[in-house]
């Protein structure tokens, strides 16, 4: 029976790699830069249909549509996580392999960089005629004290960065008599590097803390009312696995008015909330929330997300009764607001149900073939709306949108002609409904502000991680990487210095540092900084 | 004359220039590389010419050989290209500060107002260099892109001035668009040197762009000097839209409440920063360096591009405002 081979070898006798092995090749090819490179482009490239397709996170409902408009590609796309790039399967496998990498490389990399640390740096070439040389100088002191002022000249910058970012120095008396100083800079680029990859880990780790321990929560408040915080209370919430709902501070914010201006050509300037702020023990505090100026509540932020009409409307019935009142929002749905909203009202207290659909026009016109709004602020507000009877669909218990009317068990009021019958209502007034079903009037036409309460205690963490990345990143890529090299002999009972420096072709700095170092060796000023700005 | 009709007057002046300084700067380029064949034949006589050829000369020091009249020639239309651009980048500077107090805001709040800062970056990041060392074989790329941008955004771009957007009103406009915009100008410039590097490393092996129409590429430095420029302002490049990103991320944490949501035009500053990031460790990876690598450059800038046009204007998300 033929045996099932991994490894197929022509000499049987040949080791086999063996599991250990196998993994061992596994992780050398993870952690190999052609693998990290590879990772780095298929990142990328799957991050492109995240751009080009509805996803469900950002965009529940264009993703719906989407489904529905493309009924064989839109369930593949969806079952290959191609509607939720970021949360799929495979965007996950790609950037798990690349931090797996990214560790599995720096981590002897930091190492290696830390005994390298501790090693003394390369002793002087035996000559330095291959290099930028400097001298030979005279001096008047003994080489001991010439190299030691060098030493102290390369050292300049004081404090405990002057430490991590200065000059290593070494000195050796060397056989044929001369002292030989050797200098260099440039191991903080290394470290720059190694501080740049593990800021990115710090990130992950942050962007994952956060997405167990944060929370969000959507509400509306019409002016004149007030929301307290407590899950109940929003419209819609959200929270991370380890969230705890009792962390929620129980302040209230009530919103006293609501400002939106506009141009005259209706385009919005600026919109702020005006709101009192209070903390459970505490006093009220007036605070504004604006778009780009959340209000600290807590640990968590509010934000103002959106805004719109709540017209307060009020409805009696057959038998006169208040049997709805109160405000309604209404959802803009263009530049001049546009907006339209739905009027439930199922405690009747005879007679069927009864629903509206309205659209509001804050600044009513009538052309000769359309009604419309001109202009965002409430000049004309009108409202027209078609009225329903029948069962509106509350007692089956499933919970219904609020900005919807199920219209299955429902009918359209109609006038003699059979058409549905669509009244209009300017502000303040009151319109009886066909077939003596009641009437409607509309009260007032407060605002309302979309409030978006976020809470996310991993933001410091990330701050800080993101400030190391660039400050690693920037030291990586910009630190300078110089050698430079001094030696002093005794000739004919003086000090003899030379020096030669090394650096990139792009560095023209290294000659002043010289110049700086051999300057010192000599006792002597340093000449101004010639070739400062040349570059090679 | 208002305050609007100066800056587009002074844009569109500074358009006109920066074509003449285009047509100069490829006039240069055509004779450094006759220059270069004339030295060649100089060469081959025994009196060689200081043994330094125009072209390595050309990315050290301007004035090496030749009173001749070949170098003349190249030397005046250095001269030409040189003064339109600067002019060109004055005029330029004009329009866009006339721009900003036209409108009362920085000028980078939508589209029109994107292209002519930085268009304006890549002529001052081109120019800044040029101070550094002579990268003149970079003019007629740079002041081209410059040409186009500033007649595309003066045509089909245009929009009148007007206040900003409640989404805007942030001191992080200043802080996160005016980088990106930077960076856009000098990735641009960086480009330029990583499409020459290509051209030119192909005309040497002899793969492409080989014939004598494109003798000019023998007026640019060798694809290894052009790598090296190129890195060196990709490194400030990757850097500055690092900070771009994270700025971006801050103000969208203060604006809508998260600082990171796969919006369509930060998964593409994603993308750019990942092929940027791509190109750096592919000079350092075998097999990846040279070529490949200045491949990955473009594609960042391609992405960039991108990010600007295709993502403003056929995508939707929180961005949409620049678009407009």
């Amino acid at each position: 029976m033929a045996r099932v081979k991994l490894d197929n070898y022509v000499v049987p006798d040949a080791p086999r790699l063996g599991a250990r092995g196998w993994l061992r090749w596994i992780w050398r090819q993870v952690t190999s830069m052609r693998v990290a490179l590879i990772l780095l482009l298929l990142l990328a490239l799957a991050s492109i249909p995240g751009s080009v397709l509805p996803q469900w996170p950002q965009d529940a409902a264009a993703t719906r549509a989407f489904l529905a408009e493309y009924p064989f590609w839109g369930p593949v796309l969806d079952a290959t996580g191609f509607l939720d790039v970021f949360g799929s399967a495979w965007f996950t496998a790609i950037y798990v392999l690349l931090f797996a990498s990214l560790i599995g490389c720096i981590a002897p990399r930091a190492v290696h960089h830390w005994r390298e640390l501790r090693r003394p740096i390369a002793a002087t070439p035996r000559t330095l005629a291959r290099y930028d040389g400097a001298g030979p100088e005279t001096a008047s002191s003994t080489p001991d004290e010439a190299l030691a002022a060098a030493r102290a000249a390369l050292r300049p910058r004081a404090g405990r960065l002057g430490a991590l970012t200065g000059y290593r120095v070494r000195v050796d008396r060397r056989e044929d008599g001369s002292l030989a100083l050797a200098a260099e800079t440039g191991h903080v680029r290394e470290l720059g590097n190694l501080v740049f990859h593990a800021s990115l880990v710090l990130v992950l780790v942050a962007v994952a803390y956060g997405t167990l321990f944060t929370y969000r929560g959507q509400a509306i408040v019409v002016e004149g009312r007030s929301f307290t915080n407590a899950v109940v209370a929003y419209d819609t919430f959200s929270s991370g696995a380890l969230f705890d709902p009792s962390d929620l501070d129980p302040f209230t914010l009530r919103l006293d008015s609501l400002d939106a201006s506009f141009s005259d050509t209706g385009r919005p300037l600026h919109f702020q909330a005006n709101v009192t702020f209070t903390e459970p023990g505490e006093d009220p505090v007036e605070e504004t929330i604006a778009v780009n100026h959340p209000l600290e509540a807590g640990d968590a932020k509010v934000y103002l997300q959106g805004n719109g009409y709540a017209p307060v409307i009020t409805v009696h019935d057959a038998a006169g009764e208040v049997a709805f009142s109160g405000p309604v929002v209404f959802l803009a749905q263009d530049a001049a607001y546009t907006s339209t909203g739905v009027v439930k009202v199922p405690d009747v207290s005879t007679g069927e149900q009864l629903g509206f659909k309205a659209t509001l026009y804050p600044s009513f016109v009538e052309g000769p073939f359309a009604v419309g709004s001109v202009h965002p602020d409430p000049a004309n507000p009108v409202i027209e709306m078609l009225v329903y009877t029948g069962d509106l669909g509350l007692d089956a218990g499933v919970p219904q949108n609020v900005y919807t009317l199920d219209e299955s068990q429902l009918s359209p009021v109609q006038d003699a002609d059979g058409q549905p019958v669509t009244l209009r209502l300017a502000l303040g007034e009151t319109v009886e409904l066909p077939d003596g079903l009641g009437s409607v009037t509309f009260e007032e036409l407060p605002r309302y502000g979309a409030f978006d309460l976020r809470a996310d205690p991993s933001l410091p963490f990330l701050l800080v991680a993101a400030l190391l990345t660039l400050a690693g990143l920037a030291t990586s890529l910009f630190a300078s990487r110089r050698k430079v090299w001094l030696i002093a002999r005794v000739e004919d009972g003086t000090t003899v210095v030379t020096g030669a420096a090394y650096a990139p072709a792009h560095d023209a700095g290294v000659g002043a540092v010289l110049e700086r170092a051999m300057a010192a060796a000599a006792g002597r000023d340093p000449a101004p900084a010639a070739g400062e700005t040349e570059q090679a | 004359m208002n305050t609007t009709d100066l800056s587009v007057m002074a844009l569109g002046g500074a358009t006109v220039l920066y074509a003449i300084a285009m047509v100069a700067y490829a006039i240069r380029l055509a004779r450094v590389a006759d220059d270069k064949v004339a030295a060649k034949a100089a060469v081959r006589e025994p009196v060689a010419a200081g043994g330094v050829s125009p072209a390595e000369a050309v990315g050290s020091a301007p004035a090496v050989p030749a009173a001749s009249s070949p170098g003349a020639k190249a030397r005046k239309a250095a001269g030409i290209a040189r003064s339109t651009t600067l002019v060109g980048a004055l005029l330029h500077a004009v329009g866009l500060t006339a721009r900003g107090i036209d409108a009362g805001h920085v000028p980078w709040s939508n589209m029109y107002e994107y292209t002519i800062s930085g268009s304006f970056f890549a002529v001052l990041a081109f120019l800044i260099i040029q101070r550094k060392r002579d990268v003149a074989y970079l003019g007629a790329g740079v002041t081209g892109i410059a040409t186009v941008s500033l007649g595309l955004a003066l045509t089909v771009l245009y929009k009148d001035v007007d206040t900003l957007p409640p989404a805007l009103q942030s001191y992080w406009l200043v802080i996160h668009v005016s980088i990106a915009t930077i960076v856009t100008g000098i990735f641009a410039v960086s480009f330029i040197a990583s499409a020459l590097q290509l051209m030119r490393d192909s005309r040497d092996t002899g793969r492409r762009w080989t014939g004598d129409r494109v003798r000019w590429l023998d007026a640019v430095p060798s694809a290894a000097n052009l790598e090296a420029l190129s890195f060196r302002l990709n490194a400030v490049g990757f850097v500055l839209w690092t900070f771009t990103v994270m700025a971006g991320a801050i103000w969208a944490e203060h604006a809508w409440g998260r600082y990171w949501g796969w919006d369509p035009k930060e998964v593409w500053s994603f993308v750019i920063w990942v092929l940027y990031a791509a190109y750096l460790h592919a000079r350092t990876t075998q097999g990846w360096a040279g070529r490949r690598s200045a491949w990955l450059a473009i594609a960042g800038f391609t992405a960039l591009i991108m990010n600007f046009t295709v993502v403003n204007l056929f995508f939707q998300g929180l961005h949409t405002y620049a678009g407009s």
